[in-house]
């Protein structure tokens, strides 16, 4: 965790520069008759965070804050296993709206967590990771006319049976 | 009387069938919401706020008023019964609800809540009804200067009151308002903070973008992360006469605490950016200073539990006060509130109370006639909702992110946007284990739309001096009870290092 710390520091001190690099393509000073100029905000703002920053960097030093007195690791191996399984699982549900739609990842993703995480009943997985999908589909599309993302051409067919039932 | 008039009005606005449907539904909702471990009403509201555009706008704010006030109810009954607080509002609850529930008395502990958060939301209703016109007359008379002296006031708020990390909380006020400023210059029109050239950075960084990435996604994996996935319930009894017998003992040993906690929690709430959160810890703290056995607290009093729940259901009043009348909310809930409304095309502030009558009564109402719909509901779904806490958490996690998805998704409708919420999902998981506090950072990014102008504004009136805050009546003195507040642990240091010298001396 101590490590952890002073390296976030300095990605975010870091981060810190960059929007104050981006801030400056636009006036930072004063501006007569205009008053601030646009990236005086933005850039002050962001200057503060690096200040921040060194703070934190001290205050690891001197070992007051508790991330940089810890000596426990960020995430233990078990730690490490659920972001990846859980965090990778929403990235996936997320690459794959393009590709097979939002109702399509969707059910991907429920099946997924259900029955390789939860380790839950294909009845219950099945049930849950079908029927959400539909509801949404009736709920966003008809209710609410809020069409969600349908992926790749070859989803049509489904799609239009579906609105069908809708229209 | 003529306050009496209006809230008359706006009561029967509020049980008009579409809203009083709208109440029960949404109440029920945050109690549900509330009740489940990493959610909470901040959550409810920001996966729920892009269902409400299918109704008029005073309607969609009581439905979100509504889901508030249940989970402010709900967020007890998880504390009580799994040991872990159903919302941040609700941590307070854990130190004398849970001892409870250990020793079987799990039902005194959900009664007492019930029945505390009932009084406590009463209260916060007749106050607010009774200051709300007076502080927005107040509040009329705010221009830019004013404006941006209270926007520092609650980011100072947050540093003075917080007790987090400081670095870290301005660290997160600062990142939440650059990232507010993304897109377009409000004044200038001219493009800025356009990271890699990405074109979807153009239309801004919704504020939803962020609330759901923080709370749907990062402190869902967090919650996930850190409890391993496994929650445990114990066993509560429940009963019809325990549930009287109950109600008896709660209110006898808990009246003095829920006293506190209502008043205390009201005056807390509407201190902007402070919310329910400090309120409960505060009302806790204060019930157990003057208890006659104080260290009965901490081992199960009903006292213990009513305070903090008197206090968050007024708290939750209370912040709603100064995001109506002066624009600024108390509590990350209410921020995404006002968000809400500017998206519905409302402008909180000063001139709501004016040109938005109905609305505001038609809401102010709706408390009233919420609380006691939460009172009922609560009290008969209780039995309910522990069956249902006792859903496997790796049913309801997956079921949480696919709201999440879903709801930012149908938020802007651009993909751009959902792979930049789970981004902030991802960095947040992270910030979170370095104790990098987040809500700040939230509220940021609702307050930064109106903070940028009003400073620019201010500073263009005075030709770029400064002093303009400090010398007009109200923005003067807001400016300095600030600059105050900021200072405050610097000030508090300074007097602990002098006391250990003295002391060694």
């Amino acid at each position: 965790m101590r490590l952890g710390e002073i390296i976030t520091a300095g990605v975010l001190a870091l981060l810190s520069i960059y929007l104050m690099s981006e801030s400056a393509e636009l006036e930072i000073g004063y501006v007569r008759g205009e008053g601030p100029g646009g990236g005086a905000w933005p850039f002050w703002l962001s200057a503060i965070m690096l200040v921040t920053t060194v703070f934190i960097a001290i205050n690891w030093v001197r070992r007051t804050s508790p991330p940089s007195r810890s000596e426990e690791p960020v995430l233990d191996r078990e730690g490490w296993k659920t972001l990846l399984f859980v965090g990778g699982g929403i990235l996936g549900f997320v690459a794959l709206i393009d590709v097979i739609s939002m109702y399509g990842a969707m059910f991907l993703f429920l099946l997924y967590y259900l029955k390789f995480l939860g380790r839950h009943s294909w009845f219950l997985t099945l049930s849950l990771a079908i029927c959400l999908p539909i509801g949404f589909f009736f709920f966003f599309e008809g209710l609410m006319r809020i069409t969600m993302p349908k992926g790749m051409d070859f989803t049509e067919p489904f799609f239009n049976v579906m609105y069908e039932i809708i229209y | 009387m003529e306050i009496l008039g209006l809230l008359g009005d706006g009561m029967l606005l509020a049980v008009q069938p579409l809203n009083l449907a709208l109440i029960l539904v949404g109440v029920t909702l945050g109690l549900f919401i509330g009740a489940m471990p990493g959610l909470g009403s901040v959550n409810g509201v920001a996966i729920l706020l892009p269902i409400t555009f299918l109704v008029p706008p005073g309607s969609a704010i009581i439905f979100l008023a509504a889901i508030y006030y249940g989970a402010m109810y709900g967020g007890a009954i998880s504390s009580i019964t799994l040991g872990i607080p159903g919302a941040s509002t609700a941590v307070a609850t854990t130190f004398d609800g849970r001892p409870l529930a250990l020793r079987g008395r799990a039902s005194l502990a959900l009664v007492t809540a019930a029945i505390a958060s009932f009084i406590g939301g009463s209260v916060a209703n007749i106050l607010f009804t009774a200051f709300a016109p007076l502080l927005a007359a107040v509040a009329l008379s705010f221009g830019p200067p004013e404006i941006f002296a209270l926007m520092l006031l609650a980011f100072a708020t947050f540093v003075g009151l917080g007790g987090d990390d400081i670095p870290k909380t301005i660290f997160s006020i600062c990142l939440g308002l650059v990232l507010a400023a993304v897109g377009f210059d409000q004044i200038s029109g001219a493009p800025r903070l356009v990271f890699f050239d990405i074109t979807g950075f153009l239309q801004g960084i919704n504020f939803l973008v962020l609330a759901i990435g923080v709370y749907g996604i990062g402190e869902m994996l967090w919650t996930i992360e850190t409890t391993r996935g496994k929650v445990t319930t114990s066993e509560a009894k429940m009963s019809v006469k325990g549930i009287v017998n109950d109600s008896k003992e709660g209110m006898k040993r808990g009246w003095k605490g829920t006293t506190i906690g209502s008043f205390l929690g009201f005056f807390v709430g509407i201190l902007p950016a402070a919310g329910a959160t400090p309120g409960s810890l505060m009302a806790y703290g204060v019930a157990k200073m003057v208890s006659k056995n104080p260290k009965e607290f901490g081992q199960g009093h009903p006292g213990g539990v009513a305070a903090p729940e008197a206090a968050n259901n007024s708290a939750s009043t209370g912040s709603m006060l100064p995001m109506l009348t002066l624009g600024i909310p108390g509590s990350p809930t209410t921020a995404i509130l006002l968000g809400g409304m500017v998206i519905w095309g409302l402008t909180p502030g000063p001139r709501l109370f004016v040109e938005q009558s109905e609305f505001v009564w038609g809401l102010i109402g709706s408390f009233y006639v919420s609380n006691v719909a939460a009172l009922v509901i609560n009290l008969a779904f209780i039995p309910l909702f522990i069956w249902m806490l006792r859903m496997p958490f790796t049913v309801l996690a997956p079921l949480i992110f696919v709201l999440s998805i879903v709801g930012g998704y149908a938020a802007t409708k651009d993909m751009h946007d959902v792979w930049l919420m789970v981004l902030f999902g991802l960095s947040a998981f992270f910030l979170r284990k370095f104790d990098y506090p987040l809500a700040p950072a939230v509220l940021a990014i609702v307050l930064g739309p109106i903070a940028e102008p009003t400073l620019r504004q201010s500073l263009l009136l005075s030709s770029g001096d400064p002093s303009i805050f400090f010398t007009r009546p109200i923005a003067g003195p807001i400016t300095v009870i600030a600059i105050i507040l900021l200072f405050l642990p610097l000030i508090n240091l300074v007097r602990r290092r002098m006391r250990e010298g003295n002391a060694a001396g």
